[in-house]
């Protein structure tokens, strides 16, 4: 892992634009997450949360705007942006004929990592998989599958993790489980940004919450500084939601 | 030796594919059956003399790989869309081209074997004799072709709906391998169908680097 340079924020973002066809899903969107920071993402379906973690892990270009991943421009650095994010989405992004070892393997490989099969029994004991690793990821529960992709986003030991509603599929085990985990994935030279739609979620891990209506940010504050009820009115002035 | 060479983006995902495909047999079983099944008709519907096996028989035996292959190339990218398999791809450090190139070697070598069982069926069911050394150079050059266009268009199927526009660029890879196995058909060897080889080795050359570019572009939103 190399050194987070603190005057260079782990995500930087101005004026992401991004439509798939005529609905804008980002508008003119603007965010910086320093290093050292968990900062929850919430916001209605449809508000640009996905759209905007898929465009910083470089599954989707935007059509407007800049963004820098500790401080490097995926555009002109894609390989070395992409050693630095850890990732993990909806889809498990597995092969489901392949067992659990042999999918972390071969992601493995192509990070160019060095002792795989010591790198592999880490990180599936840390997500609790060692049991599963010989079963085939198509057999594996919803919930372990998720736990098999979060093992595959960690083998590189990135320095930013990119999460979309990891929560979806996992028991209270894995719950405390990713809990720890990004608590310990967003200390020193390192960051998280999380989407949730769980508020109580959000106010207990995250030191910072970012709320995202229509493709901007409608509102941001550091945990620190408010109380939790000040977020839970600014997040039900911005999504509708009832708590 | 094996972790050695695997540590190339490339063989680790042509043996991702190939581990994929021992498992699940989907390119093998559905290009073969499918190619078996057109030669087998066609053999009916033409009803191969002598004298009509040259003209007809080059024809057949391309349509069938050609087509045979397309579902198979479909069925090889159908699993990287699983599950989001290919956002893992993309996600890791190495080149778009690397990709490229790790899923246009797997879908070679696939065809080309089920080419290895398809030929020497097709030479008994037409009554031809079979000149395995001699075919070899056209079957490998006119497959590098097929699998190079055939993998940028597989690719294009996870995101758009208009993959088929890409078969007319295979034509003239396809036109010249019909070409020099009529002429070795008709001539009796293969020698005379072997000027169609530099025009073949010129259209791989070109489908291989033009696709490898385009591929980064079609795999991406």
């Amino acid at each position: 892992m190399t050194e987070a340079t603190p005057n260079i924020p782990a995500i930087e973002v101005r004026g992401m634009t991004k439509s798939y066809g005529r609905t804008r899903v980002l508008d003119g969107l603007d965010l910086t997450v320093q290093w050292n920071e968990l900062v929850v993402l919430l916001g209605p379906n449809g508000s640009g949360k996905t759209t905007l973690l898929k465009t910083l892990a470089m599954l989707t270009r935007a059509d407007k705007g800049q963004m820098r991943l500790g401080g490097r421009n995926p555009e002109r650095d894609g390989a070395r942006a992409r050693r630095l994010v850890g990732v993990v989405m909806h889809d498990p992004m597995l092969y489901g004929e392949l067992t659990g070892a042999e999918n972390l393997r071969f992601h493995a490989r192509l990070f160019g990592i060095e002792n795989i099969e010591e790198r592999v029994a880490e990180v599936a004991e840390g997500v609790g998989m060692t049991a599963r690793l010989q079963q085939k990821a198509s057999t594996l529960s919803h919930g372990m599958q998720k736990r098999l992709s979060i093992a595959r986003a960690l083998l590189h030991d990135p320095q930013v993790l990119l999460l979309d509603e990891p929560e979806s599929g996992l028991d209270q085990d894995a719950l405390a489980m990713l809990e720890g985990l990004v608590k310990e994935r967003s200390g020193p030279s390192r960051a998280v940004l999380m989407s949730t739609h769980n508020l109580d979620r959000a106010l207990a891990l995250g030191s910072r919450v970012v709320i995202l209506a229509q493709g901007k940010v409608a509102y941001e504050e550091s945990l620190a500084a408010v109380e939790t009820d000040v977020v839970r009115e600014a997040y039900i002035r911005h999504t509708g939601a009832r708590l | 030796m094996r972790d050695r060479l695997l540590r190339s983006p490339v063989l680790a995902i042509l043996w991702k594919d190939m581990v994929l495909e021992a498992r699940t047999k989907d390119f093998f079983v559905s290009v073969l059956v499918f190619a078996i099944i057109v030669i087998v008709v066609f053999n009916f519907a033409v009803d191969p003399t002598p004298q009509t096996v040259g003209l007809v028989a080059p024809g057949i035996l391309w349509v069938a790989i050609v087509f045979g292959g397309v579902l198979g190339l479909n069925r090889s990218f159908a699993l990287e869309k699983e599950r989001g398999a290919i956002h893992g791809l993309l996600l890791s450090p190495v080149g778009r081209d690397s990709i490229y190139f790790g899923k246009m070697l797997a879908n070679f070598l696939f065809m080309f074997l089920v080419e290895a069982v398809t030929f020497p069926i097709f030479a008994v069911i037409f009554n031809i004799s079979f000149d395995a050394p001699g075919f070899l150079p056209v079957a490998l050059l006119a497959t590098i072709g097929i699998a190079a266009v055939g993998t940028l268009f597989s690719a294009m199927a996870v995101n758009t709906r208009a993959r088929e526009v890409m078969l007319p660029l295979a034509l003239p890879v396809i036109v010249a391998a019909v070409e020099a196995t009529g002429l070795a058909l008709a001539d009796g060897g293969w020698v005379s169908g072997a000027r169609w080889l530099p025009f073949l080795a010129g259209f791989d050359a070109l489908f291989v680097v033009v696709c490898a570019i385009a591929f980064s572009f079609v795999v991406e939103d």
